[in-house]
């Protein structure tokens, strides 16, 4: 063998790729000089450049999980009515871009007819941002594209349509790391039993002190059990969150009835009106429910409902129930409020109520 | 190159979720699973393997190390714990690459990067995964780095994955966007490029995440996702154009204008004039964007334009949830010089991080730990009432130098004046 031949090659550190070969021209050329949008119908984008020249953004949902074929799919309409060029949003839609109106409608029909939904714009529910679950992940205790498309069927007139009092981002979680993030609605596990442990494979595949140090509340001590080195739980401390299953699998975390699903509300990451805020409980222990979860559409779809009818326009989740009030939210969804609502945690005091402020 | 040698796995469940409107992913994996391709009955088996955890409601992969020649991360390894059922999936790991910045692509380039994971990998990949990367996911162990090498030769590199610097994202921001305050894709490209080593060679406390917004709506959720958010922001009055806010009156009402713009703004600095023009309290203004987003043809960002920027956001482990705190309420980001600043803060950042926080630590943990005066010191930033809701109201704290401290912010204060003059 040449020596050529033997030395590996060296990756070229290239680090984030320059967008520009990528970027449409039109996008490219008015870069930074952009004046105003408005939106013609939902799904679809119209931007002004100072110049005068516009852009128009047809937004598609898609499975986030695509086979090449579908890609392919997707970039041969590129082709037609984009001169290829597409960009994707951070909720995983896909964004066709055109210069030209007349390709919109006909482009529109063609995602329609190829099943690919139009929407996700302005007052829409747009596409769940969402974790790897069971597909992919080493921890999952649910899979996450399974609850999405559930969910996105349930959804599918609320994503093509605009007809919200404001957007509404919902996420989805497999663990209570939650890697989907903050939302206007999270469907997120919550697990419900301190970890089953297999003192067996303690000793051999964990770290021992790191998975001391990982526990929130210090329940994790090193023990011998059977002669053999492992560690121990204490339940009446655990808060049962899994953040010692990650670096230690022999505390399983996850079990078929063990593992349920909370919905969390009102998380938003804009400035507007009010600040950024956290995603809140509703309600947890629903059943972790393949291939449908009907128990967490059942209560997303309640949550929905009840803003729609009864949200301000521009309001989000968040600020519409910080204006009428926990106790009315939890009514209109038909949800009683139990101890679990009320925040343990570290700061938890400045989450109580200490004034009069009570709506009747 | 058929294959269709192998006996397809019953999945029943899987199969419910073929139904309803949506795109499914499960009919995404049975066309790779029935192309008669290499990686058929890889899919198979991973089919196989997915309808196995919906009857058992638990999940089978487990980690392990793989990485490619020259690199320590961003190869994310799976080994299946029942391979013994489902043998051609043994192997299914994900090769985490990093986008073009703003997500822009021509369909040549995806064909090519499908090509390249038809031939070496399994045909399945996410646009995007919550990290921000590309996810070519189903690889076999020795595929890793063949599929790694084609895809660098086509211009692409490994991201982030384990306690380093992760893969970044910035909104649409000026390539498509009139809110956008400042150019994010160059801050996130200065930023991630320049410091590329922390991402390849994991050697840092924790991961570390920049994310870059160009205005305060915040489309990438820099505040609650990245350890550095760069928001996009201005200084100086937002701009109105009265003829165009009259059209918006005439086009809505003034009834709506009043109760969805007015009275929404959360510092009441807004007040619609009997003659239909709007008054601003730029003063009062906070930024937050609602009447621009309301009114985006008659508002608009200020000129003097620039970034706030929060440090120490993260998810729920293990401290729970923290946002960013506003650590440089603002910067100018115009000139070559101000991305250059901006670059060599987050450097300073980093150090701080790498020197300081402990194993396992994302970085406001650590400023949680040590105190946000603490931080602030060590990385040189003066304190700011910007920094805070409200100054401290617990007086549990040791003072005897408070006037000193007075005295040399007051001298600071002057002499900033003077070099500015």
């Amino acid at each position: 063998m040449s020596e050529a031949a033997q030395k590996p090659r060296m990756p070229d550190e290239t680090g984030v790729p320059d967008p520009f070969p990528y970027m449409h021209p039109v996008m490219k050329k008015n870069y930074g000089q952009w004046d105003y949008h408005f939106r013609p119908r939902p799904g679809v984008l119209c931007h002004v450049a100072k110049s005068g020249d516009k852009i128009w953004t047809v937004r598609a949902g898609t499975q986030r999980q695509m086979d090449v074929f579908t890609i392919r799919k997707l970039c041969d309409l590129a082709d037609k009515y984009c001169d290829g060029y597409l960009r994707f949003t951070t909720r995983s839609n896909i964004e066709f871009l055109l210069d030209k109106e007349e390709n919109v409608e006909p482009l529109i029909e063609e995602l329609n007819k190829e099943g690919f939904p139009v929407g996700g714009t302005g007052n829409s529910v747009s596409m769940v941002s969402h974790t790897q679950g069971w597909l992919h992940c080493d921890i999952p205790g649910t899979d996450a594209s399974g609850v999405v498309k559930s969910l996105m069927d349930l959804m599918y007139e609320e994503f093509i349509n605009e007809e919200m009092p404001n957007r509404v981002r919902i996420t989805s979680s497999c663990c209570q790391i939650n890697c989907g993030g903050q939302g206007d609605i999270a469907v997120n596990v919550q697990y419900t039993k301190p970890p089953r442990i297999n003192h067996e494979l303690v000793a051999n595949v964990c770290e021992r002190p790191a998975v001391v140090a990982r526990c929130p509340v210090a329940a994790i001590r090193p023990a011998l059990v059977n002669g053999k080195p492992s560690l121990e739980v204490d339940e009446k401390k655990c808060v049962c969150c899994g953040a010692c299953y990650a670096p230690c699998p022999p505390m399983q975390i996850n079990g078929k009835e063990e593992t349920r699903i909370a919905v969390w509300v009102g998380g938003k990451h804009s400035n507007a009106r009010s600040k950024p805020r956290f995603h809140k409980l509703v309600v947890a222990g629903l059943p972790n429910n393949p291939p449908r979860w009907p128990e967490v559409g059942e209560v997303v779809m309640k949550i929905l409902r009840a803003y729609k009818e009864n949200a301000k326009d521009w309001e989000r989740i968040g600020d519409w129930i910080e204006r009428i009030g926990w106790p009315r939210f939890f009514e209109l969804i038909d949800v009683p409020f139990v101890k679990h609502h009320i925040d343990t945690w570290t700061y938890a005091r400045l989450t109580h109520n200490h004034s009069t402020h009570i709506q009747y | 190159m058929a294959n269709n040698d192998f006996k397809v796995h019953p999945t029943p469940k899987l199969d419910e979720l073929e139904k309803g409107p949506w795109p499914s992913f499960v009919t995404g994996l049975k066309r790779l699973r029935d192309a008669g391709k290499r990686y058929s009955p890889m899919i198979n088996d991973l089919l196989g393997q997915l309808e196995h955890s919906y009857e058992e409601r638990l999940g089978f992969w487990k980690g392990g190390t793989i990485t490619v020649v020259g690199y320590g991360g961003g190869v994310i390894p799976r080994f299946s714990e029942v391979a013994d059922k489902f043998p051609a999936s043994s192997e299914f790991h994900t090769l985490r690459i990093i986008p073009p910045a703003g997500y822009h692509y021509t369909t040549d380039i995806i064909r090519k990067m499908c090509d390249i994971w038809e031939e070496y990998g399994s045909g399945l990949i996410a646009f995007h995964g919550q990290s921000g990367d590309i996810m070519f996911q189903g690889c076999s162990s020795d595929n890793v780095q063949p599929a790694f090498d084609a895809l660098n030769e086509l211009g692409f590199d490994l991201g982030g994955a384990g306690p380093a610097l992760r893969t970044s994202m910035n909104c649409v921001g000026h390539a498509r966007c009139e809110m956008s305050c400042y150019d994010e894709i160059k801050a996130h490209r200065m930023i991630i490029n320049e410091y590329l080593d922390e991402m390849h060679r994991p050697a840092l406390p924790y991961k570390f995440k920049f994310k870059f917004s160009g205005c305060p709506n915040d489309c990438v959720n820099a505040i609650h996702r990245a350890d550095f958010a760069v928001i996009g922001t201005w200084r100086d009055d937002m701009k109105v154009d009265q003829e165009k806010v009259k059209e918006y009156v005439e086009e809505l009402g003034r009834d709506y204008i009043i109760e969805h713009v007015i009275n929404m703004c959360p510092t009441r600095a807004l007040k619609l004039n009997d003659d239909d023009t709007l008054a601003v309290d730029n003063k009062a203004c906070v930024r937050c964007m609602h009447c621009l987003n309301v009114m985006n043809r008659a508002l608009k960002p200020g000129d003097d334009k620039g970034a706030v920027i929060l440090i120490g956001g993260k998810r729920t482990l293990k401290i729970g949830d923290l946002m960013g705190t506003v650590i440089k309420p603002f910067i100018k980001l115009e000139t070559d010089e101000d991305f250059e600043a901006l670059v060599e803060f987050a450097g300073e950042v980093i150090d701080f991080f790498a020197e300081n926080a402990l194993e396992h630590e994302r970085i406001g943990e650590t400023i949680d730990r040590i105190g946000l005066p603490a931080f602030l010191e060590a990385i040189g930033v003066d304190p700011d009432p910007n920094m805070v809701l409200h100054p401290r109201q617990v007086s549990f704290v040791r003072t005897d130098d408070f006037q000193a401290e007075m005295e040399r912010m007051r001298a600071k204060k002057a002499a900033k004046k003077e070099a500015a003059e």
